[in-house]
């Protein structure tokens, strides 16, 4: 579980900084230059996949793109790297179920 | 920085924008170069600086001076004409076997940007690729709320998120310590930082300690360590770990003195040091040793950076673990010898230019030898109990390598076709070294000698879509239809 300082939710540009997007379809807020698998921490959004092995949860463990377990679909697209996409105004972020689906 | 309509062909390639990558393209490109420096991340800094340009952190006590220091490359790089193109992937490097027809072999990068891969042609090429945390295998490391340390600090700088809820961290080495510090500066919570030192590694380190008492390092260093242990609790001599929780971290046991306890911890973060990423090195072909006393492969290079590669050299983090400042005279070493081999400066002025980036060079690694050894994480960690997991990805137990070994596995690459271990989408960069370190204690011999995977590009999965947008030669396509 992770929180954002006050002193950026308070900042003059906190308004201005503000990106709606989904998680699962629900409406959701990260801040501009989040990456989406920050977005979904800030969201309290620990687990953002189910292995393709055992079906075991997984969250984001490197957040600098080497460990793939951030792996999300994205916009209708499977197993892209939360930690290297910024969420975007209107985004669409899908926990991702096992193994990227065919044509997802 | 970044033309309207890129042009695909460069003197020199930097590949990573850390400190050492930063100053490599700076240098090269005010020398003359033409330069292109690739990075996967949006913002230059690397991991060290990251999000230096637009970090969301603007009180500059949390992340201290050094964090700082990074925005002081931007300056130079921007000034010399260097390229920058973020947001690229590189998943190739290779030199082509047949010439340009004009005698010469130039370097080609596979890389991917905006959805659409593309070839790039350079006659040298600067690998700064860095470091990553070194993986920490414990029973429960898979957990969601499980991260790095490095990983959490990412999340401090890119997006201001510091854990909230019970947090322990555990591990050992100077990120861990700098973490907390940080995490103090900003008032975060801390339940507790679980120190796994092994008493025995002061003893090996003390007789280094008077190369230390020279580091840079040693006055901040002592200041932060001081600083935390006032404030925080640090429970020291930890010996194992376990995270525990039913689909997400739960508590965090821990064996102390022979006897176990629990802390609750809704976030857990490890750390033991970083290793090299030399996943790219090793698929371009650029040979590697094992360094015992950073316990992590490393590539082979001359005092220059370069490789057993012609046309490619290693700066930073990613040949040896020298830390920050180091990593950013080390890649104006390279860039200099670079300059000298593309012939555009001479032995002479390379030679002279480099006095001064040396002496700087040996006073930032100056007290390595005694924070390697006294960080050497325990044996416990890097050759886990079988029921823990090594291979995050396929889900492997570090009991089902040694299994592997029985059966007569020598190395990772048989125990790769065993298990698919290290066949994963991380590509081994999470199970190699605990893989190497396993097999080398199941067999009594040196890692050395088990080596290590054999990893071919591409070195990040890239889609079939992006692999279409390459522009064709008649070649390429004579070699679909005439065979």
């Amino acid at each position: 579980m992770f929180r954002r300082l006050p002193e950026i939710e308070t900042a003059p540009n906190a308004a201005a900084q503000a990106v709606a997007f989904t998680i699962d379809g629900r409406p959701a807020s990260a801040r501009a230059g989040d990456s989406v698998a920050a977005a979904l921490l800030a969201n309290g959004v620990t687990a953002c996949r189910n292995t393709p092995v055992s079906g075991a949860a997984r969250g984001p463990y490197c957040m600098m793109g080497v460990c793939f377990d951030c792996l999300v679909t994205i916009d209708g697209t499977g197993n892209r790297q939360g930690c290297q996409v910024r969420v975007a105004p209107g985004m669409a972020v899908e926990t991702q179920n096992g193994k990227r689906e065919v044509e997802r | 920085m970044s033309a309207p309509n890129p042009k695909f062909d460069f003197d020199i390639a930097v590949v990573g924008s850390g400190p050492a990558g930063l100053a490599a393209a700076a240098l090269a490109a005010s020398k003359g170069a033409s330069v292109v420096l690739l990075d996967e991340q949006a913002e230059p800094g690397g991991q060290i600086y990251r999000a230096v340009t637009e970090t969301p952190v603007r009180d500059r006590k949390v992340l201290g001076p050094d964090y700082w220091h990074g925005a002081e490359l931007l300056g130079p790089l921007r000034d010399s004409g260097a390229v920058h193109w973020p947001g690229t992937t590189v998943w190739s490097v290779a030199r082509p076997r047949e010439d340009a027809g004009d005698g010469h072999r130039p370097i080609q990068i596979g890389l991917s940007r905006n959805g659409s891969a593309a070839m790039l042609t350079v006659r040298h090429v600067i690998l700064a690729t860095g470091a990553l945390e070194r993986p920490f295998p414990i029973p429960g490391w898979t957990l969601p709320g499980v991260l790095g340390a490095g990983a959490a600090q990412v999340l401090l700088k890119t997006s201001g998120l510091v854990p909230s809820g019970a947090t322990v961290m555990a591990g050992s080495g100077p990120l861990l310590w700098l973490l907390a510090w940080q995490y103090l500066q900003a008032g975060a919570r801390i339940d507790a930082i679980l120190d796994t030192t092994p008493k025995q590694n002061w003893r090996a380190a003390l007789p280094l300690l008077p190369g230390f008492l020279r580091s840079p390092y040693l006055g901040k260093g002592m200041k932060l360590m001081l600083d935390v242990r006032r404030k925080l609790t640090v429970i020291g001599n930890v010996t194992a770990l376990r995270a525990e929780g039913d689909g997400a971290l739960k508590s965090v046991v821990y064996t102390r003195n022979g006897t176990e306890h629990r802390l609750p911890a809704d976030t857990l973060l490890l750390h033991q040091g970083v290793i090299p990423n030399l996943n790219l090195a090793n698929a371009t072909g650029c040979a590697q040793r094992w360094d015992g006393q950073q316990r992590c492969w490393r590539p082979t290079t001359d005092d220059w950076g370069a490789t057993s590669v012609e046309g490619v050299s290693l700066a930073g983090d990613g040949a040896g673990i020298g830390g920050a400042r180091a990593a950013e005279e080390a890649g104006r070493l390279a860039a200099l010898d670079a300059l000298h081999r593309l012939g555009r400066i001479g032995r002479e002025q390379r030679d002279q230019s480099a006095v001064p980036v040396r002496t700087a060079l040996d006073r930032a690694l100056t007290g390595r030898a005694f924070l390697d050894t006294l960080y050497t994480p325990a044996e416990a960690f890097r050759v886990p109990a079988d029921d823990t997991i090594v291979c995050r990805c396929e889900e492997i137990t570090a009991g089902a390598v040694r299994e592997a070994v029985r059966l007569g596995c020598s190395g990772p690459n048989q125990a790769k076709s065993f298990l698919r271990c290290g066949m994963g989408p991380c590509q081994g960069r999470l199970c190699g070294p605990t893989v190497t370190e396993v097999i080398a204690a199941e067999r009594g011999v040196s890692p050395a000698e088990v080596g290590y995977y054999r990893l071919r590009p591409p070195v990040k999965p890239i889609t079939l879509a992006e692999l279409a947008a390459l522009p064709k030669t008649a070649a390429d396509i004579d070699a679909v239809f005439k065979h």
